[in-house]
């Protein structure tokens, strides 16, 4: 009894036996803050975990606040902690990338950053 | 009756905030913003964490008749949420006096202690995590010789977390500072101790030892650069230095009464901490505000695991969560 008792408590605490982590952006392209002179035909975003791709978004605004991505988001086949989406044609001046994600795990992360076009494509 | 159904309004009104579904609030997060576990001041939110080990090294100054003393100190912390903004914290510690008052050295645990915190506010927009918390140390459950007291502790607090994300773009570089406080009362359950000793005359003494109501305040200001890179601008930094957050804890106690009023202790605490996926380590030095607090600048490190992210489906997550 005492036993079945200890094996139960173990798989309770471990569940699956998978850890997973909060997600976190770890790096874009167009990266964090740059400035860039071609205007970019996609943002790629690359998170720290993977990604739960129909309740993940990524979104990118012009100064007025107008979408200027072709959404939805697509996360990458190959790589599940990438996530991407391609941009109308860009003009000069500053976007926001806004995305908002689910990890794996269930934890919902979000946050933006700028980057800024200074030449017409 | 009257009195019932306040009983009753007041318990539902309890549960509903304890139980009222906040998904960013778990593991110090406030929209974008990370707060990471600092190793000095308490921190704000709710979460399912571990400290284990929590090391201090420090000599305190003398005292009276008392030597200075040598203190290694080990600890550990369980957070626990009951609810998705409520938690339950357990801690123990394992001191070690080189020498204690009875000029030996002396080891053994302290107090056992508990905390339980309400995350009463929760800012994404504005990165602000505010909190009310309610400790008791027990006294009497740790070593007297090892520095344990054996009366208790009781420590209301409020505390607060900031992250400066909501400034103007003109202040981006400004952007990854953030501040953690708390403001805490340290209430005695006995204003005393007696003891008893033979002089050489034979005659019986009285010694009181007062024990003062303090005034416990702190903050720790930080920098993160993970808040910088992924947020701000990307300058390129390497793997390994993009986790690091540099901090400085100011740690201050202001006795109020029964004879200690004015004798203000504390310490500055610079650092910095390491946030990975699964765990943090961080690192301080301990330097005395005065000579009352030490001469001697001390040491403190942690080991930190972020339990919510290690086992997410069970030990992880909330005991009950309101869906």
């Amino acid at each position: 009894m005492a036993r079945r008792a200890t094996v139960a408590l173990a798989v309770f605490l471990l569940g699956t036996g998978v850890a997973f982590s909060h997600a976190f952006l770890d790096h874009a392209e167009p990266r964090v803050g740059s400035t860039v002179k071609s205007p970019p035909s996609q943002v790629r975003a690359w998170f720290t975990q993977n990604l739960e791709p129909a309740f993940s978004t990524l979104e990118v605004v012009n100064e007025r606040g107008e979408r200027v991505d072709q959404g939805p988001a697509k996360a990458d086949a190959a790589n599940p902690a990438l996530l991407q989406v391609l941009l109308k044609p860009l003009g000069p001046g500053t976007y926001r990338v806004k995305w908002r994600v689910l990890s794996v795990d269930t934890h919902i992360t979000e946050g933006d950053f700028t980057f800024r076009v200074t030449r017409e494509p | 009756m009257r009195s019932r159904r306040i009983s009753v309004i007041a318990t539902t009104a309890l549960l509903s905030m304890a139980l009222w579904p906040d998904l960013a609030s778990a593991h110090g997060l406030a929209g974008k913003r990370f707060f990471p576990t600092t190793l000095t001041i308490d921190d704000p939110f709710v979460s399912d964490e571990l400290s284990l080990p929590t090391f201090l090294l420090f000599k305190t100054p003398s005292d009276g008749e008392a030597p200075s003393s040598k203190t290694a100190n080990i600890s550990g912390e369980f957070s626990k949420r009951i609810f998705p903004n409520l938690g339950l914290t357990l801690a123990g510690e394992w001191n070690n006096l080189d020498p204690a008052p009875n000029d030996r050295t002396e080891s053994g645990f302290g107090n056992f202690e508990m905390t339980l915190k309400y995350q009463f506010f929760t800012s994404a927009a504005h990165e602000t995590i505010l909190s009310a918390a309610f400790g008791w140390e027990a006294g009497g459950t740790g070593r007297k010789k090892a520095g344990a007291e054996s009366f208790d502790v009781f420590r209301p607090a409020l505390l607060f977390g900031k992250g400066m994300g909501d400034l103007p773009d003109a202040l981006r570089w400004l952007k990854p500072f953030a501040v953690t406080g708390i403001v805490e009362g340290v209430l005695p359950s006995r204003s005393g101790n007696k003891s008893f000793t033979l002089n050489d005359d034979g005659d019986l003494e009285v010694e009181i030892e007062k024990n003062p109501n303090v005034f416990h305040w702190g903050f720790a200001v930080m920098y993160s650069l993970p808040y910088l890179q992924s947020f701000v601008k990307d300058v390129g930094l390497p793997a390994v230095i993009r986790q690091l957050i540099p901090l400085v804890e100011i740690d201050i106690n202001n006795p109020l009464d029964r004879g200690f009023a004015g004798k203000t202790t504390g310490t500055v605490n610079p650092g910095i901490i390491w946030a990975g996926k699964y765990f943090q380590l961080g690192l301080e030095a301990v330097v005395p505000i005065n000579e009352r607090t030490g001469k001697v600048i001390g040491v403190r490190g942690q080991i930190h695991f972020f339990i919510d992210d290690i086992f997410p489906n069970t030990l992880g997550k909330p005991l009950f969560t309101w869906h």
